[in-house]
């Protein structure tokens, strides 16, 4: 503890920890391993408190979907016991190892508390709902040091107020998270993709719109502004997966791949090609961000991703990667307190969000890293925040200047 | 009976005066008695509102407001927030918890004439709805064209969409598609207040605090919200169900885990015991096996072929267990036969028990035939019937305790009945609601789920949305442990007097 890191081994000692932080009014780090540290903004504390020695699956339950680990658990370990079940995490959150690897002090996998504290979801969000729509329970210690747990081990469950979801995506401001309760689900056997080359962005969403509206259920919707040349891929490309039984993934590729014929040349993907694709738009891998760039995402209606994609490309050099149907973009660009602005104008203008993703610690500190909050709404934070977390303890600063 | 608070004197004195500017803010008039409405404020005409689904509690409110906009909402939540005023929002009134009933001082905004339906978008996937259109009045308006709105409670055709994102609402579906909150984007809340705050959009992902999570399911605690913004789903090329028949519990159960063991989700999986198989064939003659101890129906999706694959899947799964028999659907008609008897089951519980309490804890499903022998035993404790519905695939238990509520001694069994079953449900790792709600009926079990200072917490949130506790008083959290600034205007001594 010598070097600022508290990392204490069981839940009542990170309680008393927080106790002790509440009375002397001490602000405090919160992490997992660290690896989302340049994500969002720079944290003003002198110590860190981490959760990684609160670890191991305390509870699988493959039969009723139902998966408990304590928050400092490995995201790959979890992974593991789940695929010896043949079973994953729904949300398929993306590896950010990649992305962030500059500001990786050191190499340790994410934790699946972090990644629950981050809501961070992948392709899968189209249509499997986000993480947070899978943590069916938390337990947490508040900013007084108390353990609270809400929401519970089951999967319908509406017994008081769902503070599951409102930890999620709470990046540590709220409590800390000591265990987490995630529905997960067989992992189909087989996958495919079927890829549309089309003309420009605005056909691209349109292919994925099409896709997306039909009975046949795709799993990820992407789109690649500049396809994917190992496979044979040029231009931009649309893609729409599928997972299943693999005679149903044979059916309704080939039937999506005939309604979608007339946008464009199609190409199908099986399985083998299908994956590692999907896994490289997980995490962003076609993005091409350079280490020194930044990284934002935007969340917009779909049918407002290209106009959104076609300023941020007059403001600046964008890079884009289109998910979830064109509802999410990823972009990358300079590090610069105009391209922000561009960004944010953007996204406000289509009625969306954004997130600076990854940033230099000078632009993340100076910046509206997530949109404000309007101020009856902004009104209301600052007394829920009060209400976990009296002395503002947790993780100042991480989401907005001031909270 | 569960207690109400007291009504508090001074707004009780003050009724005439609180009714005539409410008809300010909503004007109409009384004359056409009908549509045009503002306020309804005669005793006779307050008669409609004094109970919800969980029809044993009556209380007549203060006054009904009936507003027709957002703007109108937010005007009387300011004027009830300036002045004390307890408020009670309404859409059908269909919460078997009951979420929607009133209070002697409380206000009544009723939702049902917001019912329109502001946006319908295909290309982007969603509805833009006001919240008093029918949860089934969404599917209507886009099925059509393929489209549906997915979570599919019971009573869809009546319930009102704004009533299911305060409650969460579930159905027989969400086992594939998820619950309420799953299937929303935005939603437009106005603050006690009388603030307009539009939480999410029609994006999917709003960054930042997950307002829409902590609000969907919130029972009318944190504000109310006047519109939604739900997603809309493709249906897929067709449905399919079979039924089969199984001679214990356990074989059943074991049946259960098998399928999911071997990768299938159904879209719906369903449990029904002996005593609801056959309350359901007396009524519906679905021709249900009485022979048998439990019955499943599972039903899936996808084009013909696929529907074959997967039931002849699911079929040689459950030959496993020596089922009594097996019966899977050829044709649409023949699920939708199957399905007659379930989805006509309270109706069928009605028929053989002048009253009935459905009841909605979830258990871990492993537990079921445990939790069924037990409450078998408390069956015949207690002296009354109870009849089995069970959301197989998501642990969601429905039983349905028969009473007769002209005996008050008979009602007084069966409340006590049902609190005995949430408590088994809690005691095997599960909890007190699954999809109705805790509002006034599981209210005083909290603290079988949540330590004391669990329920602080959860209080402490509630307060940051509403300081001096007017929004649905009395529900959701037990009345001995209310925050100063909830008692200071509510002693809540004494019972109110129910029906």
């Amino acid at each position: 503890m010598t070097d600022g890191l508290l990392s204490p081994a069981t839940e009542s000692e990170l309680a008393g920890i927080l106790r002790r932080a509440t009375a002397g009014g001490e602000p405090l780090a919160i992490e997992g391993n660290g690896t989302k540290r340049a994500l969002l903004r720079p944290v003003q504390a002198a110590r860190t408190l981490t959760v990684r020695h609160l670890t191991g699956i305390t509870l699988y339950r493959p039969q009723e979907l139902i998966l408990s680990a304590r928050a400092g658990t490995p995201l790959p370990e979890i992974e593991a016991a789940l695929a010896e079940k043949g079973q994953y995490l729904i949300a398929e959150p993306p590896d950010t190892t990649a992305l962030f690897e500059a500001e990786a002090a050191e190499t340790r996998p994410a934790t699946i508390g972090g990644v629950v504290a981050c809501n961070l979801s992948g392709p899968r969000r189209i249509s499997a709902g986000a993480m947070r729509d899978h943590v069916m329970g938390v337990r947490l210690v508040n900013g007084q040091g108390e353990v609270v747990h809400s929401g519970g081990r089951v999967l319908k469950n509406v017994t008081g107020l769902d503070l599951c979801k409102l930890l999620t995506g709470s990046y540590g401001t709220l409590g800390v998270l000591t265990e987490v309760t995630l529905k997960v689900l067989p992992a189909p056997p087989d996958s495919a993709t079927v890829a549309v080359s089309v003309r420009d962005l605005a056909a691209g969403v349109r292919v994925l719109s099409a896709g997306l509206g039909s009975p046949f259920g795709p799993s990820g919707a992407a789109l690649l502004p500049g396809g994917a040349p190992e496979l044979g891929l040029q231009g931009p490309t649309a893609l729409l997966r599928l997972e299943d039984f693999s005679d149903s993934v044979r059916y309704r590729a080939e039937s999506l791949a005939a309604r979608l014929g007339r946008e464009g040349d199609v190409t199908l993907l099986e399985a083998a090609r299908s994956v590692p694709l999907w896994r490289a738009v997980r995490d962003a891998a076609p993005l091409g961000a350079l280490p020194e760039e930044a990284i934002w995402r935007v969340s917009v209606r779909p049918s407002a991703a290209p106009g959104v994609a076609a300023s941020l490309s007059r403001a600046f050099d964008a890079k884009l990667l289109l998910d979830w149907g064109g509802g999410l973009l990823w972009i990358a660009g300079p590090a610069e307190a105009a391209t922000h602005a561009a960004v944010m104008a953007a996204a406000r203008a289509a009625g969306g969000t954004w997130t600076l993703f990854r940033g230099p610690d000078g632009l993340r500190a100076s910046s509206e890293v997530l949109p404000p909050e309007p101020a009856p709404l902004a009104a209301i934070s600052a007394r829920v925040k009060a209400a976990l977390d009296p002395r503002g303890v947790l993780n100042p600063g991480r989401m907005h200047a001031g909270l | 009976m569960i207690p109400l608070p007291e009504p508090k004197p001074d707004i009780l004195a003050r009724r005439d005066e609180i009714v005539a500017a409410l008809r300010a803010i909503v004007p109409g008039s009384a004359l056409g008695g009908g549509l045009g409405e503002g306020v309804i404020s005669e005793p006779l005409r307050l008669k409609p509102y004094e109970t919800d689904g969980l029809s044993a509690y009556r209380q007549p409110p203060l006054a009904v407001v009936l507003p027709t906009s957002t703007e109108q909402v937010a005007a009387i939540l300011r004027y009830c927030h300036r002045n004390g005023i307890r408020v009670v929002p309404r859409g059908a009134g269909t919460s078997l918890s009951g979420g929607a009933l009133p209070l002697a001082d409380a206000v009544v905004i009723g939702l049902m004439r917001m019912n329109r339906i502001l946006e319908i978008d295909y290309d982007d996937r969603l509805a833009v709805v006001e919240a008093g259109v029918t949860n089934l009045g969404i599917t209507k308006a886009v099925e059509g064209d393929g489209f549906f709105y997915a979570p599919d409670p019971s009573s869809q055709l009546a319930c009102m969409i704004g009533g299911n994102v305060m409650m969460n609402s579930g159905g027989a579906h969400c086992l594939k598609y998820g619950v309420t909150a799953n299937n929303l984007l935005g939603v437009k809340l106005v603050t006690i207040e009388g603030e307009v705050i539009g939480i999410g959009g029609s994006h999917l992902d709003a960054a930042g605090y997950d307002w829409l999570g902590l609000i969907t399911g919130s029972e009318g605690q944190l504000g109310i919200v006047t519109e939604v913004t739900v997603r809309l789903l493709h249906a897929a090329e067709g449905a399919r169900a079979m039924l089969v028949a199984f001679k214990a519990n356990e074989i059943a159960g074991q049946a259960v885990d098998a399928i999911i063991a071997s990768g299938i989700i159904p879209v719906a999986l369903e449990f029904m015991d002996r005593p609801a198989i056959h309350a359901c064939e007396a009524f519906a003659h679905a021709g249900y096996p009485l022979e048998a101890e439990a019955m499943l129906i599972i039903e899936v999706e996808g084009c013909a072929a696929e529907q074959d694959a997967r039931l002849g899947e699911i079929r040689a799964i459950c030959e496993r267990f020596d089922p009594i028999s097996v019966r899977v659907a050829q044709t649409a008609e023949e699920s939708l036969a199957i399905w007659k008897g379930r989805k006509g089951a309270f109706g069928a519980v009605g028929r053989i028990s002048p009253d009935y309490l459905c009841m909605d804890g979830t258990i871990p499903t492993s537990t079921l035939p445990e939790v069924l022998r037990r409450m078998g035993e408390m069956s015949d404790r207690y002296g009354l019937k109870v009849a089995n519905i069970f959301h197989a695939g998501d642990g969601n238990l429905h039983p349905l305790i028969m009473f007769d509520a002209n005996d008050p001694e008979s009602f007084r069994r069966a409340e006590e009945f049902g609190a005995d079953i949430l408590k088994l449900c809690v005691e095997v790792g599960g909890c007190l609601t699954g999809e109705h709600g805790v509002g006034v009926e599981k209210r005083d079990l909290m603290g079988v789920q949540f330590a004391p200072h669990e329920l602080d917490q959860q209080r402490r949130i509630k307060s940051a949305f509403d300081p001096q506790w007017l929004l649905n008083p009395a529900k959701v959290f037990p009345l001995d442990g209310l925050p100063e600034a909830a008692l200071a205007r509510a002693p809540a001594r004494a019972a109110a007097r129910a029906a």
